[in-house]
């Protein structure tokens, strides 16, 4: 990570090149979700970094070619110089962005490391792409066992303009997936059909989901509440219309969670035997 | 352009130009590089219209949250064939067609290498393009797949995707026979004198970009091959129930998809590069370094392919492989923007439509360069990647870089090519309105997709509208500025000012220097002779 004094400058500056719209975008997004994860913290000062880089080469180009429109101009009377080469001037915007690019690499490799470590998670969960849902077994960790389907839960009517949309529109599902605050969870994803990708932006997660395959990513939610996203890659006529939604949730609160879902589950399960019981008789 | 037909003149006194035919059949049949490349711009025209309405429709469709106008099933063949006919049908054959009338004329030469093959290269496009339209119409209609085709979602396509695959070979075998002729024509008939390192750079970059399409065609044409097999005569490619990895068809196309980038941006920068300094009056800064930049782009652009794949899961080394190869581009592009801007750098700029449009690119095309770099950084694009982050973005390439640069060829190059001078006011008005509705278009693209919003979707949260009410305006806005366009091109042909040998003062190339506006149907029938 870059440090914390180019943190800051960095917030300051995007905080001030952006006073001008803050105005106009007072209620309106426009940067990446607040992040929730560690890694999120990272991307997000990340990109921040590479603004405020961005931003300086920026003024620096277009205040040398602005410069020139203005006083190089014909009109003013301004007779051409004919000079076309320098080998000086040519090694050093050479040689100075590569140096640049090591300065951006450097903190983005730390960042890209950490995303690919998945081990030692306390909690493993299966995330199955489908036309248009997704499948979540929790597979180790507290709350083996457990499964569901998670689907979009807005109605129909608000999609076709019939009824007022809801806050959430086209991000609520069913059943969200619940996982415990604090706590590495990773994400096992595949898919039955076609290739998804499954997303959550406030954790910076996303993973495509590849029939036949198995991927992983993972995350660490770092405060409790409601995450929403969306699934990443085309898939099909619904598309927009396969939401991703995680609960992150207090330890105590996740293991009242998991016992309910075991209850359920088992009678479920025992209704399926007594069904299957009778109508073998 | 039928001002070109009159003017050329029969006084040339060979008799018949135009192979014994006239009317349709002499557009048919001609081998004449200057008709051809006539013929690549109107087609490239008129499937940028195409391309054009489908883009209204899904912004139509995006003005608000909700599903308004059509189904999500539709917007998906919208947004695919959009995609497959602005790349393939509109920007890349707009290019072929500059390299037509300009390489033979800046070189020297009587025509291209292979007349022939470069009639038979134009003619596959009119096919081409009806097959894609023609998707539409047979059962399931055209596939809604992405232009991008990834499996397995092909193998769920009708009969509409069959079309497109065939669509594709022809493509890219017009593409394949063009760049043929291109480099084989450059490496061969440049005039006594013209030695390569004295070409305009608009040779240079179409040189190197022959041989991209050379290399980079087949592999698109074996990917959408395999598609077809997977999909009728049960291969399994790309099935894991077969042994196959849906994500080898990623890998295979985007080794075809990053060159074809610069497949698009290339020719661009030749553009550029011959408007700049006609318009700053004084000579390309960098010529020779402006060469290897543009070769160091194009070698560099076969070993980033994957960084279009950073969420498919792939090992942490070939992760950080991908973004240092990448995160590179950006040293010989940045040497290119700073040539271009020491290039104006006490010149004696004067600012015709042809310069606004390149002065438009260059600013635009670093923007769409600064959010390349966001991008190629793997940490933060896991968080882009498919959103309309990286739609603004490649929008920004193509649009502000492709097609802004097109405009300023096409303003700079009419005079000579009609022999009549375009409305300069009404060239300004296009330039300008551009300007405005593109970065209304996409400019707040930026922000939703670092929002989170998803690209390719038909309907959205609540939190987009804004942003999307703006982009939706935008595009309606630049949509109609288009027809402007259309409109100064048609008057400049049919009544626009006689233009002199050289309208623009500080123009330096062949075709300024030692031919008569408009060129004689047949030029350089003898090499001119070069100081």
């Amino acid at each position: 990570m870059p440090s914390k004094s180019l943190h800051h400058a960095a917030r300051w500056a995007a905080a001030a090149l952006l006073a001008a719209f803050s105005s106009l975008a007072h209620a309106l997004e426009w940067n990446l979700q607040p992040p929730a994860s560690p890694i999120a913290a990272d991307v997000h000062g990340l990109h921040e970094y590479v603004m405020v880089l961005v931003i300086v080469i920026f003024v620096g180009v277009f205040g040398v070619m602005f410069w020139s429109v203005y006083a190089h101009r014909k009109s003013k009377g301004h007779k051409a110089a004919q000079f076309h080469e320098n080998t000086t001037v040519e090694m050093l915007w050479t040689v100075i962005p590569f140096i640049i690019l090591i300065f951006v690499a450097w903190p983005a490799t730390k960042t890209v490391i950490a995303q690919k470590d998945t081990s030692n998670a306390d909690i493993t969960v299966k995330a199955t792409g489908m036309q248009w849902k997704w499948g979540y077994d929790y597979v180790k960790g507290e709350g083996e066992g457990i499964s569901f389907v998670s689907q979009l839960a807005t109605p129909r009517d608000q999609i076709e303009g019939r009824a007022i949309k809801d806050e959430h529109y086209l991000l609520e599902v069913d059943h969200p997936l619940v996982v415990p605050v604090g706590k590495k969870v990773r994400i096992l994803t595949t898919a039955v059909d076609v290739v998804h990708s499954w997303w959550m932006p406030a954790f910076a997660v996303k993973q495509d989901a590849i029939p036949g395959f198995i991927r992983d990513t993972w995350f660490k939610a770092t405060k409790t509440g409601t995450f929403r996203g969306q699934c990443a890659e085309l898939c099909g006529k619904d598309h927009g219309f396969m939401p991703i939604v995680v609960k992150v949730v207090p330890e105590p609160e996740y293991s009242a969670w998991v016992a309910q879902q075991k209850k359920r589950q088992a009678a479920a399960g025992a209704s399926v035997q007594t069904a299957a019981a009778v109508s073998s008789k | 352009m039928s001002a070109v037909v009159d003017t050329h003149g029969h006084a040339h006194g060979h008799g018949d130009h135009h192979g014994g035919y006239s009317g349709i059949m002499r557009w048919i049949t001609t081998t004449n590089h200057k008709d051809i490349g006539t013929m690549y711009l109107w087609f490239s025209f008129a499937m940028f219209m195409v391309g054009g309405v489908m883009a209204m429709v899904i912004r139509a469709e995006l003005f608000e949250p909700g599903l308004q106008i059509v189904d999500p099933d539709f917007f998906n063949q919208m947004t695919t064939m959009h995609g497959l006919i602005m790349v393939f049908g509109a920007i890349m054959p707009a290019f072929v067609g500059f390299a037509n009338w300009l390489i033979p004329m800046q070189i020297g030469a009587p025509d291209m290498a292979f007349a022939r093959m470069n009639n038979w290269s134009f003619w596959l496009l009119p096919f081409a393009g009806s097959l894609l339209i023609i998707s539409f119409f047979v059962p399931g209609g055209a596939p809604g797949v992405g232009w991008t085709m990834y499996a397995p979602l092909t193998v769920q396509m009708g009969m509409g995707m069959d079309l497109t695959i065939f669509a594709v070979h022809l493509l890219g075998m017009s593409s394949i026979m063009g760049s043929i002729n291109i480099v084989t024509t450059i490496l061969n008939m440049r005039a006594p004198g013209m030695t390569l390192m004295r070409m305009p750079l608009f040779c240079w970059t179409w040189l190197i970009t022959g041989y991209l399409l050379i290399a980079a065609m087949p592999v698109l044409a074996g990917a959408v091959t395999m598609t077809l097999t997977d999909r009728h005569f049960g291969t399994t490619f790309f099935n894991a129930a077969g042994g196959g990895d849906p994500v080898l068809y990623q890998h295979i196309f985007w080794f075809f998809g990053h060159p074809e980038v610069y497949i698009i941006a290339l020719p661009a920068f030749g553009v550029i590069s011959q408007v700049i300094p006609a318009f700053s009056r004084k000579p390309l800064f960098g010529y020779a370094s402006m060469v290897y930049a543009t070769s160091a782009i194009a070698i560099l652009s076969f070993i980033v392919w994957a960084h279009h794949m950073y969420t498919v899961g792939m090992p942490v080394t070939a992760q950080l492989f991908f973004m240092y190869a990448t995160t590179l581009i950006a040293v010989p592009t940045g040497v290119k923007v700073f040539n271009w801007v020491a290039t104006m750098w006490k010149g004696s700029l004067s600012f015709e439509t042809p310069m606004l449009f390149a002065i438009g690119f260059l600013f635009l095309f670093t923007m769409g360069g600064f959010s390349g770099l966001v991008l190629s950084l793997a940490a933060v694009d896991i968080q882009l990647q498919d959103t309309y982050y990286v739609v603004a973005h490649f929008h920004y390439v193509m649009v502000a870089g492709a097609l802004f640069s097109a405009f300023a060829g096409i303003y700079f190059w009419l005079p000579k090519w009609t022999g009549r001078m375009y409305n300069e006011t009404l060239g300004k008005w296009h330039f300008w309105l551009s300007m405005i509705f593109f970065n209304m278009i996409f400019f707040v693209q930026h922000f939703l997709g670092l929002a989170g919003m998803p690209r390719r979707i038909p309907d959205y949260p609540l939190m987009f509208e804004t942003w999307n009410k703006i982009s939706s305006i935008g595009a309606f806005g630049f949509g109609l500025t288009q027809l402007l366009f259309l409109y100064i091109v048609v008057k400049c042909i049919t009544s626009g000012e006689k233009a002199p040998d050289k309208p623009w003062e500080g123009a330096d190339s062949l075709e300024w220097t030692h031919l008569p506006t408009p060129p004689p149907y047949h030029s350089f029938e003898t090499p001119p002779v070069l100081k």
